[in-house]
Order: C-alpha cells, then structure tokens, then sequence
C-alpha cells in the first residue's frame, strides 16, 4: 500500500510524516514519531488510555486515522507542561498520588485537559461524567478526582 | 550478619509522610517507558494465531504458506519450544499454555505464532497457517465439569486426596481439607443454622496494559527480554527453563507495569517471543491485543460454593462448614486449597471443617487475581454471616465482633494468630459515622470482612551510598503501585536522612540476586525488611569508617540521626560526622560503602479488613448504585499512607466491580462472548462515589517497624458488603455474583411472586 504524506501540528510544532491509509493516529504517534505517552489499553475506543486532543476536540487516537490529523492541531500528554513548569493538573495528580501504576494517567490528564477548557468549575459529578470514557484500574478514582478538583481550583484562583 | 526482623517502637520521621513518589514525573509527563513502550533496531512484529475451539486436538498444523509471505521472519509452533521440563508436571502445563502441544484446550489458547516486518504482514501471515482441528466435547462451567460424564480435559488426571485411590480419570484434579474439632457435634450444639449455596462467576484483573515485550535472543546463547512484570527474576527463571537456557544468559528487564493484580506473574507471550526471536535472529516485539488478553491470559476462578453455619441462641457460632470448588482452567491449580484455607480466616471457631476442589474447565488457565481465591469464599461465608446474625437478633457488627478471632486464636487453617486486626477493624466499623447515616427509600447498608495471608519469601537488596552522601537503594520486587517511595522513606528512615536523598530504582536480573515477584501483598513488607537489613549493614561500615577517621574504636561510635556520634566522655570533643562527610572520605577510609541484604522475608503477619457499603436499589430495572463505602483495614504500619489509602480504594473498586457487573460470558460453543471492555465493564469514574478508608496500625511484630502487607485484602469485603446491602435494600438474599441488573430483577419478581 502507498503511504500518505501528512503534514499536522503536534504539541504545536509542525510535523511531517508518511503513514498507511489504514494507520491509527496513535500507532503514528508511538511506532513513527516516538511519542508514547498515549497508551493502547484497547484499540477500540473504550479506555481512554489513547486519549489526545485533535483541534480542541478530546478524541481516542486509537479511532482516527493517521491521515486523518492533515491539517489539524493534536495535542497530547507530552505537551502538557512547559518545559521544567509541570501543567496544575499534572501537579495535582502527583500531590494526590492520582496515578498508582499511572498507565491511565496520560489519558486522564489529556481527558481532564479538555473537561476544564469547557468547563473551569465542575462539581464533582461533571467530573466523574466528564472522566467516564477513562478507565482506571487501580485507584478506584477517587484520587483522580480530587486531584482534578484541586487543579480546577488552582487554574482558576491563578 | 544477623538481622534481627523483630518490630520495636520508634518514633517516625520519614515513614508515614507523603512525599511525592520518585517515579512520579515521568508517569504524568508521559516519559515513562511501560511494555510496549520500549523498541529496539531491527526488531520484528510478533503475533500470536488462537484456538478458535474451546476444546479441539490439533491434527496438523501446515505452516508452509505463512513461511513464504514476504516479509515473514519466523513461523513457530510448539514443535519450536521443545520440552525441557524433565518432569516437572507445572512447567509443562506453562509450556503448553504458551502454546498448544497436542489440544487446544480453550477459546484462545495459543497453536502458532509469527514475526515479520511489520503488523499488516504479520496478521497476513497468521492467516496463511492452516491448522487441521478435530474439535471435541467441551465443558467451561465448574459444576458440570464435576459431573459424571463431563468431556474430560485431560484423561491422566486422577484426583488427588481423595482416601481412596480413584480408578477412573476426572476434572477435578484436587481435594484438599482444612478445619477442627468435630462440625457434626458443634451443629448439634446450634439453636439455629444457616446452609445456603453461592455461584460467582469468573472476572478478569483488568490492567489496562495489555501483556507486551521485546525479546532479543543472540546466537551465543545469551538472550535479553524487556517486559512487564509482576516479577522478572521468575520470568527469567521460567523462560529460560522452557528454552533450555542458563538462567544466568537471559537478562530480564521490568518496565513500568501498567497494573497486574496478579495477571501479570505468569509467563505467556515471552516464551514465544523469544522462541521467535531465535528462530528470526532478529529482535522481536510481541504485545497483546485486549481480545487477546481476555481470552488467553490468566482470569480469577468462576465458584461453587455451599456453606453450613450454626449458632447458639446467645450468638456464638457453634459449628461452620464450607465446600468449595473452583475452576482452575483446563490446568491443576490451588485455587479452591486456597478458598478453603481462607473461607472461615476470620473467627473463632471451635468446630470447622471446609474442603476445596480444584476443577478443570475449557477456560483459560486460572491466575491470581489480588488475594486469589479469597473474595469469593468471603462472599458466601459473610452473606450466611449476615442471615445468623439476622436469625439469631443480633446487630450484624456485635455478631461478628463476638465470634471474631483474636491473639491465640487457632486459625480455621491451622496456625495459632499473633495480635491481629480483626476485632479492631469491627469495633472502628461499629463506631464509624458511616454506620449511622440515615438512609432513604430501596438504599440498604450492609457490611462484611476479610482476611488475607500476605506473603514474605526471598528478597535481596542493595543499597550503594555515592560520594556526595546520596543514596541508590537498588531493589528487585516491581513497583507496582508507589512502593519505590515507600522503600526510599524506609532507607531514609533507618539511615536517617531526607528521603530526597534517597533514590530507588527496580534492579535487572543481572544486576542483582533473586527476589521473589510482587505478588502476596510483599512488595513493601518484604523489600522494606532487606532494605532496613541493608541500611544496618551500610551503617555498620559507615560507623567503622567514622572510628578510623577518629581514630577510635567502632564501639565507641554510634549511629543518631544520620550522623556518627562518639560515645563516652573521653571523645567528647570529637563532635559529629555526617553520612555526607564519612562519604566524601570513602575513597581513602576503604572505598566505596554500601549495604547489601540477601533474605528469606518470613513472618508476613496477616491483614484483616471491614467495609461498609450503602446501595440503592431501582426495584423496577435491578440497577443498582453504590452510594457511599467506607474501608478500615490494618495496615501494621503505614510507611506512605496516600498508597496504602490508594491500595484500600483500589481494591473496593475492583471488588466492587466484581460483585455488580463483571464476568466473563461463554457461549454454547465454549467460545468467550465479552473479550472487550466494552462488553466486560469494569466500573468507571461516575459509577462509584468517593471511597473512604481509615487505616488502623497494629504493627506485625515480625517487622523491624511493623510493616504488613496492604495491597490484597481490600478486594475480600466487597462482594459480601455488597451482597449484604443489596439484601437490606431489597429484602432479597442474592446467591450469585456478578449481581446484576437481571439477576436483582430476577431476584426481586421471584421474591414478589413469593
Ligand atoms: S486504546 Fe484507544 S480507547 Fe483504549
Ligand atoms: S493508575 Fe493504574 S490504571 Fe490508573
């Protein structure tokens, strides 16, 4: 099969790679360009752990093409902080021990990135809603959503 | 040097802080590596074909048209990975597992395998290998299996412990007994008695990292495998053991785990991987898809279980019997030894008897699953708790807290307890807030307990203090949720400096002796005792290099608070030296220092657990929704609490998931129906409510700072907590777990028709 030149934003820099039609983003991102803080807990869009913004629109990478992000801007877990200064949630995730085995964490804070862009207050409901696409098997949430309130509260007392 | 593991108070400065764990950074910035993170040049794409049959002999396998496909590799079989068992009847079950010898033995059990170039080639490729089936009669259910004339899974297997000999083959593969005194007369003693059976049915652990690995074999016989792990010391030694191999030429590397609960100690794919490694000469990387991991790793048992408790008027327990049988997948395990040990863990009883079967099914191989085997006994021993209590008029709490085990106690599975928390757990149950909330209409609250060992076992540690007085505590158990920075609070305890200062990494299997996996609950029982061993031993040297730079004797040098201090008046001017200044010396008192530990962890004190749990009923669908739960557990000593609370949610989350929704689902055709999480539904965020824990510290005296176990026993109360409440709420007694919405529905309309 042909590959498809695509020419995208990741993390805002401007890349360029070549994929198969039938490429998922999120093999791209981890076996061509190295980025592999999105996870495949499934491959079929019910983890979460794939989770990436894809022009303000939180998406599972594991259900769009590769092709598919010509044009367009992803974000992932790997653009979160900013350079030594880590993004509230990230922080907040460490204070509250939100992650045991933290293989869900990157979904998590990609997933709870874009619930707070919509929603900066979200009562604890809104969050375990917003978050039910994540799956987590080791904390039970409870942390996560502590940590996700407290970064909430942080992000808008800053 | 002799260590000395026996618990004596201290007051704390670093254990029972919370710092911010050392792994953590690279966990949310995403850097940090996991099985399939990890890639190496060259390496090829490994895939597994699967048993479509639950129960097939596997006539001929035709791999010719696969080995052609450009871009193929390697095709192996199980004529590839020859038997190197000798003898040994649980490697080669291992080694059949991993791949198919003569029948396929379940809906996913591995027949051939491929690497080749890339993905899209490689399922090509699997598809080209024509493997020529005779499928046979199955059976995945536990009771059938048990039943005269079930399809037999394996004719040589005769079952064990039996008084007689039996003649004919069966799928049980196992009887085992525990208990004492004499049941028969202790029901004759019962004013009144409970006898109800339970069924629960088979879960899976649920990490959300699928299995994955790099295998790298070389033509000297030397080998590499990069992998996730509950324990790559075991890894090691079973794949080198199946690819008749020295230990000592396969290095094993742990990544990150992205969860195990016990899934993740047994080898699968990494025998195969490397098995095509060798075969390709190329480095292969093999990760499972979810399918994959549903149908061919290793799931909890599905149980039958009766149970027999008798109680006086007065609410003693007089008399308790359970009969348990758990399947073990189509391979003998002890599973049901395991239920049975555990089942009445929790009381004193005078008379107690319980036996377990092991039973083969077509389904896969049975692993453990977080306090394997205990949740389901608990579940059917606390829901007949429940009814005594009930019968008997007593408050289900003052009924437990009455017949519960304490100090001296004989054990329902033999040994005599040390101090334990049980009754404690009961009485901060009984004056928890949680236990008096009000609660409204179809909402019930009900309780349960839970018992589990905890293991020790081997356990080897080293601990290298660098020039500038920091510290690397190299250790060998996987870190599988937070214990890197218990383990560092611990050397920096015992060292007595900053846990900043501390930095734990998991060693390679090259790099450092054996230790047993991360399975037990051990991982900062055991590892925390050898890295205290090590700490002493480091200290030892670091007051012997104190004493040369004095020119004293060692016994005049003592060890306070991360410094040497000379003892007695005639040093008296001699002041304090810092670790860091005995370190900065190190090059000329005698090189480098460090403190090594090389131990048997034994006295692993057992852990005991009381939850509550509030539910509401929908009495018109069966849905049901846990409304608030509360978890109180001994944890000895709690070296970082924020995990130990982590460890406590985390396993009511999955208990609680257990009880209401999971299971896995078999067809008529023996073939699994819900290998997703879209159709095995493990709870997510919105369908739980926060869960509360209180952590109780009634130190193990077997540990230098009274350390037990945490990770396992929160997963024991739920099912029965649940299965309590939903009988408050909803005045029925449910006997089967998963208690699911047709199931309460049916429940409900078969208690309304009366
Ligand atoms: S990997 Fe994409 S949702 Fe699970
Ligand atoms: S921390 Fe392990 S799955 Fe969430």
């Amino acid at each position: 099969m042909a590959g498809v030149a695509v020419s995208t934003t990741i993390n805002g820099d401007s890349v360029e790679y070549l994929c198969q039609p039938d490429e998922t983003l999120l093999e791209v991102l981890r076996d061509r360009l190295g980025l592999t803080g999105a996870k495949e807990g499934c491959g079929t869009g019910d983890c979460g752990a794939c989770s990436v913004i894809l022009d303000g629109r939180l998406v599972c990478s594991c259900l769009v093409l590769g092709a598919e992000a010509e044009g367009r801007q992803v974000e992932t877990v790997e653009g979160m902080a900013h350079g030594e200064q880590l993004h509230p949630l990230q922080q907040k995730f460490l204070e509250h021990a939100a992650l045991q085995c933290g293989i869900c964490t990157p979904g998590f804070l990609i997933a709870a990135k874009d619930l707070l862009a919509k929603n900066p207050s979200p009562t604890e409901e809104e969050i375990r809603f917003g978050l039910a696409g994540n799956l987590c098997r080791c904390t039970g949430y409870d942390k996560i959503v502590r940590a996700v309130q407290d970064a909430a509260n942080m992000m808008r007392g800053a | 040097m002799n260590f000395d593991p026996r618990y004596s108070t201290r007051n704390f400065t670093a254990v029972g802080t919370r710092p911010i764990r050392p792994d953590g950074i690279d966990k949310v910035t995403g850097r940090a590596r996991y099985g399939a993170d990890f890639n190496m040049a060259g390496q090829l794409v490994g895939r597994i074909l699967r048993s479509p049959h639950a129960h097939a002999k596997i006539k001929k396998i035709d791999t010719s048209k696969a080995e052609k496909l450009p871009g193929v590799k390697a095709v192996i079989t199980a004529a590839d990975l020859p038997d190197h068992t000798n003898g040994d009847a649980a490697m080669y079950d291992i080694l059949d597992n991993c791949m198919a010898r003569k029948k396929a033995l379940y809906d996913g059990h591995a027949v051939a395998a491929v690497a080749a170039i890339d993905a899209r080639t490689a399922r090509q490729a699997l598809k080209l290998i024509e493997v020529d089936y005779e499928v046979l009669a199955h059976v995945t259910d536990v009771d059938e299996a048990m039943k005269h004339g079930a399809p037999l899974i394996n004719d040589a297997v005769f079952t064990e412990g039996l008084e007689e000999k039996p003649v004919k083959p069966s799928n049980v593969t196992k009887r085992s007994q525990f208990g004492h005194g004499d049941v028969h007369a202790g029901f004759g003693h019962a004013d009144f008695v409970v006898e109800r059976s339970f069924r629960t049915e088979q879960t899976h652990q649920g990490y959300i990292e699928p299995h994955a690995c790099v295998a790298s074999a070389n033509a000297d016989g030397t080998a590499d495998l990069w992998v996730c792990t509950q324990g790559h010391f075991v890894y090691r030694q079973h794949c080198a053991q199946l690819l008749g191999m020295d230990a000592s030429k396969l290095r094993v590397t742990s990544s990150e785990i992205g969860g195990g609960f016990g899934g993740k100690t047994h080898v699968w794919a990494e025998p195969v991987a490397l098995a095509l490694s060798r075969k390709a000469g190329r480095p292969v990387k093999l990760v499972m898809t979810r399918d994959e991991v549903f149908r061919a790793s290793g799931p909890t048992s599905a149980t039958s279980i009766d149970v027999r408790i008798g109680a006086r008027k007065d609410g003693t327990i007089t008399a308790a019997e359970a009969t348990l049988r758990y399947s073990c997948g189509p391979y003998a395990g002890s599973w049901a030894e395991v239920g049975a040990m555990t089942s009445f863990a929790c009381y004193r009883l005078e008379n107690v008897k319980t036996v377990g079967y092991e039973v083969l099914v077509n389904r896969p191989k049975t692993a453990a699953y977080r306090a394997p085997s205990a949740p389901m006994a608990a579940f059917a021993v606390e829901s007949a708790i429940d009814e005594l209590a009930k019968m008997v008029g007593m408050d289900p709490v003052d009924f437990r807290i009455k017949n519960a085990a304490q100090e001296g106690t004989r054990s329902s599975y033999g040994p005599v307890y040390g101090p334990i928390g049980i009754g404690p757990t009961l009485e901060a149950v009984k004056n928890h807030p949680h236990m008096k909330a009000p609660l409204g209409k179809n909402q019930g609250r009900g309780m349960a307990c839970g018992f589990w060992f905890n293991f020790g076992g081997q356990t080897c540690t080293d601990l290298n203090i660098g020039m500038d007085g920091s510290v690397s505590l190299a250790v060998g158990t996987i870190d599988v949720g937070g214990s890197r920075a218990s383990l560092s609070l611990i050397a920096a305890e015992e060292l007595g400096i900053a846990y900043e200062h501390v930095k734990a990494v998991v060693a390679d299997t090259s790099s450092l002796g054996y230790n047993d996996m991360t399975d037990g609950s051990r991982g900062t029982f055991s590892t925390s005792m050898a890295t205290i061993s090590a700490a002493r031993n480091a200290i030892r040297t670091l007051r012997e290099r104190a004493a040369q730079m004095w020119d004293i004797s060692v016994d005049d040098v003592a060890w306070e608070h991360g410094h040497a201090v000379a003892r007695g008046e005639k040093h008296g001017n001699l002041g304090k030296l810092s670790l860091k200044e005995i370190a900065a010396a190190s090059g000329t008192t005698g090189g480098p220092i460090a403190g090594h530990s090389e131990l048997v962890a034994d006295g692993a004190g057992v852990s005991f657990a009381t939850h509550i749990c509030d539910i509401e009923v929908d009495p018109e669908t069966g849905a049901t929704r846990v409304l608030r739960y509360t978890v109180v557990q001994d944890a000895g000593k709690a070296v970082h609490p924020t995990y130990v609370e982590g460890q406590y949610q985390g396993g009511a989350a999955q208990g609680i998931g257990w009880a209401l929704n999971e299971e896995y689902i078999y067809g008529k055709d023996g073939r699994l129906q819900n290998a997703g999480f879209l159709d095995y539904r493990i709870p997510v965020c919105s369908d739980l409510p926060m869960i509360d824990t209180q952590i109780l510290e009634i130190p193990n005296p077997n540990h230098p700072y009274g350390v037990r176990g945490v990770g396992e026993t929160s997963i024991v109360p739920p099912l029965a907590a649940i299965a309590n409440a939903l009988s408050n709420a909803a005045g029925v007694r449910m006997t089967h777990i998963p208690m699911s919405p047709p199931r309460v529905l049916a429940a409900l309309e078969a208690a309304r028709e009366g």
